[in-house]
């Protein structure tokens, strides 16, 4: 079975998971993000690369801090931007999600940035597409359920880089609701295929998914165990219908067993970053003295997300 | 009696010849003549006296055996789906309750096999629902549905939440020694996943069903089914754990029998690759040492098998993994499903065939299944090793969802015979 985000080169068309994409893959990106980084601290912060292309955002979940960030990001590319609030039109009409897609490849479009809450859906548009003939029409995943958040994965990926250069020696916790996140799931795989030191994925039991030590990480159920001497600590986001319920008793029992801490922080390394993808739940996961301190990289992760949003849209033009 | 209905009238007196006939029911497994009188099997091997055949069929290089009895079919259209019946060699089908409306009035039971007679394909055998409106709160008319021809009565995948509902239902039907079917699966534990709980659904992000979502509801269907002295039959299993619970029921003798989904032999839980959702099952396609356990459980008699037929249009599978109908067609692929168990598991045809004709009978309490002198000629004539690839236009089933679309099948359905009469011919 292909991996149905290669073409039969095995170069990327289609970004919708960081599984399965080697290391050379990923750095490549990276670079590439890196090079882009400069153009967003000029005065005409745009090159020419997508010029004459549609991107289409079609975002079946709303969201539209991730949305803002993919549209800059094909602006500064000189794409022309279609926001399409899918969510609240035609499938709201009973259209389905493959006929949205058919009308919108009628339109012309050459590249889908889509968010879709169930798990697989870009998957599925990226298999219609290619029933169709229309493999040309490039897919970002900008997030599917439970499963994948590709390019969050890759700022995430860019941001450690940038902060400690070289994955080999390094210990990576992942702290919170791993069960719900898709980008637990994407730094992992990413981490993994970079060649980090460990990954381990901490939080009660509740919220670690089954066998997720399969996917190369170590479990603690321990935050203090999690945390001890990491050099990097990403936090995840606790959705509020979770917070109380059969999952967690309280968001306030959360914080003491699981919220990040001046104290807690304390017993990873004295350099270690805190990341976060955004936007945070202040005292229910971080603390704002943690996430206001000199260790967090919070707002660079959202930079460098722009840049990586380029890097990841002018590859797949180019395939 | 049904199963005479049609067998007298039409039929015609045939002679099977150079066949290799194989009947499970009585160990035979042997090249013979086969000789149809009045609908019925007359005689084996020497032509009864005074027989004089109206057609003559040449079986040679073929298997003769008896029809196939399906222990689940989802019937959707009658017409294309008892047609895809015979063309798979099935001549028997208990249909679920789950039909809307779900069957839980006579008439509705009793249009359901005068349609189905009056089409002459294979023989229908309905289940009643076990509840009203299958809500699983009030009992359903057991008796009456019982006089208008419901063989078993079940909830299909529609839970009873509440376990005294369940205790009463049973209580029921041993009273007039009616048979239940369960579909064990804890309706709470079970809520919103789509996949096997383990490593495959951690990763692709999808909701699961665990293995214990199966075992919680045995557990409790063995002990209710102990507590009243129903006859009890265990649908679709799908883990190992949940077949060693049922093989510890038998040993400590309880009457109990189960079957599984023929797909659920072949696919795991990675079968499901990127998302495909024709490999959307329920009970989800489990683990791979939950597959090689339920092979041996079919093997060993534990179980039986069964197509578990569920046609569903594009629409219904054009649509991410978890909003997809789950189900696959399967009345024409559980013949080569089977002999493709068989081959691999180097098991005998005798052992293999018996799973989908004279075990499923014996759990249905039909007169079919074998080629006992005497019973109704409902039989298949198939060539074992004859490939054809699996196709939409191959397929006789409205349903084209199947996880083995495109692949070649060993095993060609040439002649269906019900009660005596060739209803498919190819």
């Amino acid at each position: 079975m292909r991996n149905p985000q290669l073409n039969a080169n095995g170069e990327l068309i289609h970004l919708l998971s960081t599984e399965g994409l080697p290391r050379e893959a990923l750095t490549r990106i990276l670079d590439i993000a890196s090079s882009f980084l400069e153009v967003s601290d000029r005065d005409v912060k745009k090159v020419p690369v997508l010029r004459g292309k549609s991107v289409f955002n079609l975002f079946f979940e709303n969201s539209t801090r991730t949305r803002t960030t993919f549209e800059i990001a094909a602006k500064r590319l000189s794409a022309d931007v279609i926001n399409l609030d899918v969510a609240r039109s035609s499938t709201a009409k009973g259209e389905t999600l493959l006929d949205t897609v058919d009308n919108l490849v009628a339109m012309h479009a050459d590249m889908f940035v889509v968010r879709h809450s169930s798990s697989g859906a870009p998957y599925l548009i990226v298999d219609h597409l290619h029933r169709t003939g229309r493999s040309d029409v490039h897919v970002v995943n900008a997030g599917d359920g439970r499963h994948a958040h590709p390019t969050q994965g890759l700022l995430d990926m860019y941001t450690i880089r940038h902060y400690k250069k070289d994955f080999s020696n390094l210990t990576v916790a992942i702290v919170g609701d791993i069960l719900h996140s898709r980008v637990a799931r994407s730094d992992i795989h990413a981490l993994n295929a970079l060649g980090v030191g460990q990954v381990r994925a901490v939080g009660p039991q509740t919220l670690l998914p089954t066998a997720i030590e399969k996917m190369g990480v170590r479990v603690c159920n321990d935050l203090q165990e999690g945390l001890r001497d990491c050099d990097v600590v990403i936090m995840l986001r606790l959705q509020n219908e979770r917070m109380n319920g059969a999952l967690l008793p309280s968001a306030r029992e959360y914080f003491k067993g699981y919220g990040l801490t001046p104290k807690t922080l304390a017993l990873a390394k004295p350099d270690a970053i805190v990341m976060h993808p955004g936007p945070m739940n202040r005292g229910v996961e971080i603390d704002s003295e943690v996430a206001d301190g000199p260790q967090a990289v919070i707002l660079p992760q959202v930079t460098f997300g722009i840049a990586v949003r380029m890097a990841v849209m002018s590859i797949l033009a180019g395939n | 009696m049904r199963d005479e209905l049609n067998s007298e009238v039409s039929s015609t007196d045939i002679h099977i010849r150079n066949g290799r006939l194989i009947d499970p029911k009585n160990g035979l497994d042997s090249s013979a003549d086969l000789f149809i009188v009045n609908g019925r099997i007359a005689a084996i091997g020497k032509a009864p006296e005074s027989f004089s055949a109206m057609r003559t069929i040449d079986a040679s290089g073929r298997i003769v055996c008896p029809g196939l009895v399906d222990l689940s079919t989802r019937l959707g259209s009658l017409e294309t789906e008892l047609a895809a019946a015979i063309a798979g060699g099935v001549t028997a089908v208990a249909c679920p309750p789950d039909t809307k409306p779900p069957l839980d009035e006579p008439g509705l039971v009793e249009r359901l096999i005068r349609r189905s007679e009056a089409l002459g394909l294979a023989r229908v055998f309905p289940i009643g629902a076990l509840t009203q409106q299958l809500a699983g709160e009030k009992l359903a008319e057991m008796t009456s549905l019982s006089k208008a021809g419901c063989i078993a009565f079940s909830q299909a995948q529609h839970p009873i939440f509440d376990t005294q509902v369940l205790l009463r239902a049973m209580q029921y039907a041993a009273t007039f020694d009616y048979a239940i079917r369960l579909q064990p699966q804890d309706h709470y534990l079970a809520r919103d996943g789509v996949a096997h709980d383990g490593e495959v659904a951690s990763r692709l992000g999808l909701a699961g069903i665990p293995v214990c979502a199966e075992t919680v509801a045995i557990s409790t269907a063995l002990h209710l089914a102990r507590a009243t002295g129903v006859r009890l039959h265990l649908a679709r299993l799908s883990s190992a754990a949940g077949v060693a619970l049922v093989r510890a029921a038998k040993l400590n003798g309880l009457k109990v029998s189960c079957d599984i989904d023929i797909h659920h032999l072949h696919l795991s839980d990675v079968d499901i690759g990127y998302f495909d959702s024709h490999a959307r099952f329920d009970p989800p396609l489990r683990s791979g040492s939950d597959r090689d356990a339920l092979r041996a459980a079919a093997a060993e008699g534990l179980a039986v098998l069964c197509s578990d037929h569920t046609p569903v249009d594009e629409d219904g599978k054009q649509l991410p993994f978890a909003e997809a109908l789950p189900g696959a067609t399967g009345l024409e692929l559980l013949l080569p499903l089977t002999l493709k168990w068989a081959e691999q598991e180097k098991l005998p045809l005798l052992t293999a065939l018996a799973r989908i004709t004279c075990d499923p009978a014996a759990i249905l309490g039909i007169d079919s299944g074998s080629l006992s002198v005497g019973s109704p000629a409902d039989l298949c004539i198939f060539d074992p090793v004859e490939p054809w690839r699996v196709t939409p236009a191959a397929l006789r089933s409205q349903g084209k969802n199947t996880p083995f679309m495109g692949y070649e099948m060993a095993g060609r359905v040439h002649l269906t015979l019900v009660g005596g009469r060739v209803v498919f011919e190819c």
